[in-house]
């Protein structure tokens, strides 16, 4: 495939040339001196950490948070949607948990997240526990609301063919609820990346978050810039991931 | 083959939009109904799929009047409410996937009635890519394709520009003796209406009124020129004012 440039710097350009502003800004400040670099690390000084931490970043640390946010979104994928399409489709269903989904959002995450720790030790499933709680919610809401939308009219037109309330779900209610479902998946993907880093901050011997908040402890700020660089780039790559796949998806839903 | 026997119906709290309505389609026959806008055509033809229950009367379907109406008859609404994802031929073939029928044995019959359509080339394109006029066809195909007799057209050139209309009108013109449907058509267009149907009744809120129309069949959309067309519109025009 060939990238048309002219087009991507059109798109990106701007972005691009801020970047290189704030970057070099950055860098001077901190080179003049004014901030000390262990309050504020320069770019330059954040780049050589990662250089220098690199083997055991992406050996060890990245690979265990990675799989946190995997295994995390898998479930809140499966169940966000289990339980989307279920308050679709069951009124009470409906009635009874909306109003938990929104007070398990009201829940500050980092009061919550050390109960996970007794409940599930210095384990992985304490970290995939706070991801969920955090992931699912936006699947849950898209899924919902993605299915309600669903024009009345063309599940009056089914329903004269003598569809069933399964096959107006199949041919008209899920195909149209595709685009607010992937928006959903989109935001879920990068909290996955946030509520796995909580996690890993609360109680972990292992991860992106653990390696940030030890280096915080030792006043390496340039290293713990180094692991949130990680960790930001990794949410990046998740959301592009799934903005592909929406693509894919959803040629020909939305036409143009 | 289609008998409405004293209907009436009220949405909750209000009046009845309609009293004591009376309908009868024979076999073969295009019979329109004609009212004012809020006087419950489309509301009649929800009562007849079956999505809305009457308060009053009885509405026999092949003298049927017992279980439910749901998939007994073809409905094409006013919006040709295709789906945007789906291509023309996938469109066409929605009723027979919901009725289960194994679709790809039918696919070469589909070919035909595509072409009969003037749809043949487009069967790939999606609903965005086509003019107003073939959106409304592949809409009608899509009622004829549920495969039942009588069929229910609400307005189905009524957001089409006058020109796509006539177009329209000569085209079910030439299409109507080999269709062998029965059809029950809305709409608020005289000129369409008499040209295109062996009945028409007048929807008012106390009664229904029934008007024969006696030009020969096959028709051509030149005959709203002639005089006896012209006669009968004026006639008809008449009566809808006595009406209100």
């Amino acid at each position: 495939m060939k990238i048309n440039w002219k087009k991507w710097l059109g798109d990106y350009g701007l972005f691009l040339l801020a970047s290189i502003l704030i970057l070099s800004g950055w860098e001077w400040i901190v080179r003049k001196g004014m901030i000390p670099s262990f309050i504020l690390p320069s770019p330059s000084a954040i780049w050589l950490s990662l250089i220098e931490n690199l083997q055991l970043l992406l050996a060890e640390h990245l690979p265990a948070t990675l799989k946190e946010v995997l295994i995390g979104f898998g479930i809140s994928l499966a169940g966000g949607l289990l339980v989307g399409v279920g308050m679709h489709f069951s009124r009470a269903l409906e009635k009874v948990l909306y109003p938990f989904l929104v007070i398990s959002q009201t829940i500050p995450m980092i009061a919550i997240s050390p109960i996970f720790i007794m409940w599930f030790g210095y384990t992985i499933w304490s970290k995939i526990a706070v991801t969920i709680l955090i992931a699912i919610f936006p699947i849950v809401v898209s899924t919902y609301d993605g299915l309600k939308t669903g024009g009345k009219e063309y599940k009056e037109l089914l329903l004269t063919m003598g569809a069933t309330r399964w096959t107006i779900f199949k041919k008209i209610q899920l195909p149209m609820a595709l685009p607010s479902i992937l928006s959903g998946l989109k935001m879920s993907v990068v909290y996955c990346v946030v509520g796995a880093t909580i996690g890993e901050w609360l109680g972990a011997s292992v991860g992106l978050g653990y390696f940030s908040r030890r280096m915080s402890g030792n006043l390496q700020a340039d290293a713990v810039f180094a692991a949130i660089f990680l960790l930001s780039l990794m949410g990046i790559v998740l959301f592009l991931l799934i903005s592909f796949i929406e693509k894919q998806l959803l040629k020909n839903i939305i036409r143009n | 083959m289609l008998t409405i026997e004293n209907l009436t119906y009220a949405f909750e709290d209000n009046r009845p939009i309609f009293q004591n309505i009376s309908i009868d389609v024979k076999a073969g026959e295009f019979v329109s109904v004609i009212g004012a806008s809020g006087s419950g055509k489309s509301t009649l033809f929800k009562l007849i799929t079956g999505l809305l229950d009457p308060d009053q009367g009885e509405i026999k379907i092949n003298g049927n009047n017992s279980g439910s109406r749901l998939g007994k008859v073809g409905y094409m609404p006013q919006k040709d409410l295709l789906l945007s994802w789906r291509s023309v031929l996938e469109n066409v073939l929605l009723p027979l996937e919901v009725s289960k029928k194994k679709s790809q044995l039918k696919i070469p019959e589909i070919r035909e009635w595509l072409t009969r359509f003037g749809l043949a080339e487009v069967e790939k394109a999606y609903p965005d890519e086509l003019s107003g006029g073939m959106r409304q066809r592949v809409a009608f195909l899509r009622t004829i394709m549920t495969g039942k007799d009588i069929l229910l057209l609400d307005e189905p050139f009524g957001a089409l520009d006058s020109l796509t209309k006539r177009n329209m009108h000569s085209w079910l013109l030439g299409l109507w003796g080999e269709l062998q449907k029965t059809v029950l058509f809305i709409t608020h267009d005289l000129e369409e209406a008499i040209l295109l149907s062996d009945r028409i009744y007048l929807l008012g809120q106390e009664t229904s009124r029934e008007i024969k129309v006696s030009l020969p069949r096959p028709r051509k959309k030149e005959l709203i020129y002639q005089s006896e067309f012209v006669t009968m519109r004026k006639e008809l025009e008449r009566l809808i004012q006595n009406e209100n």
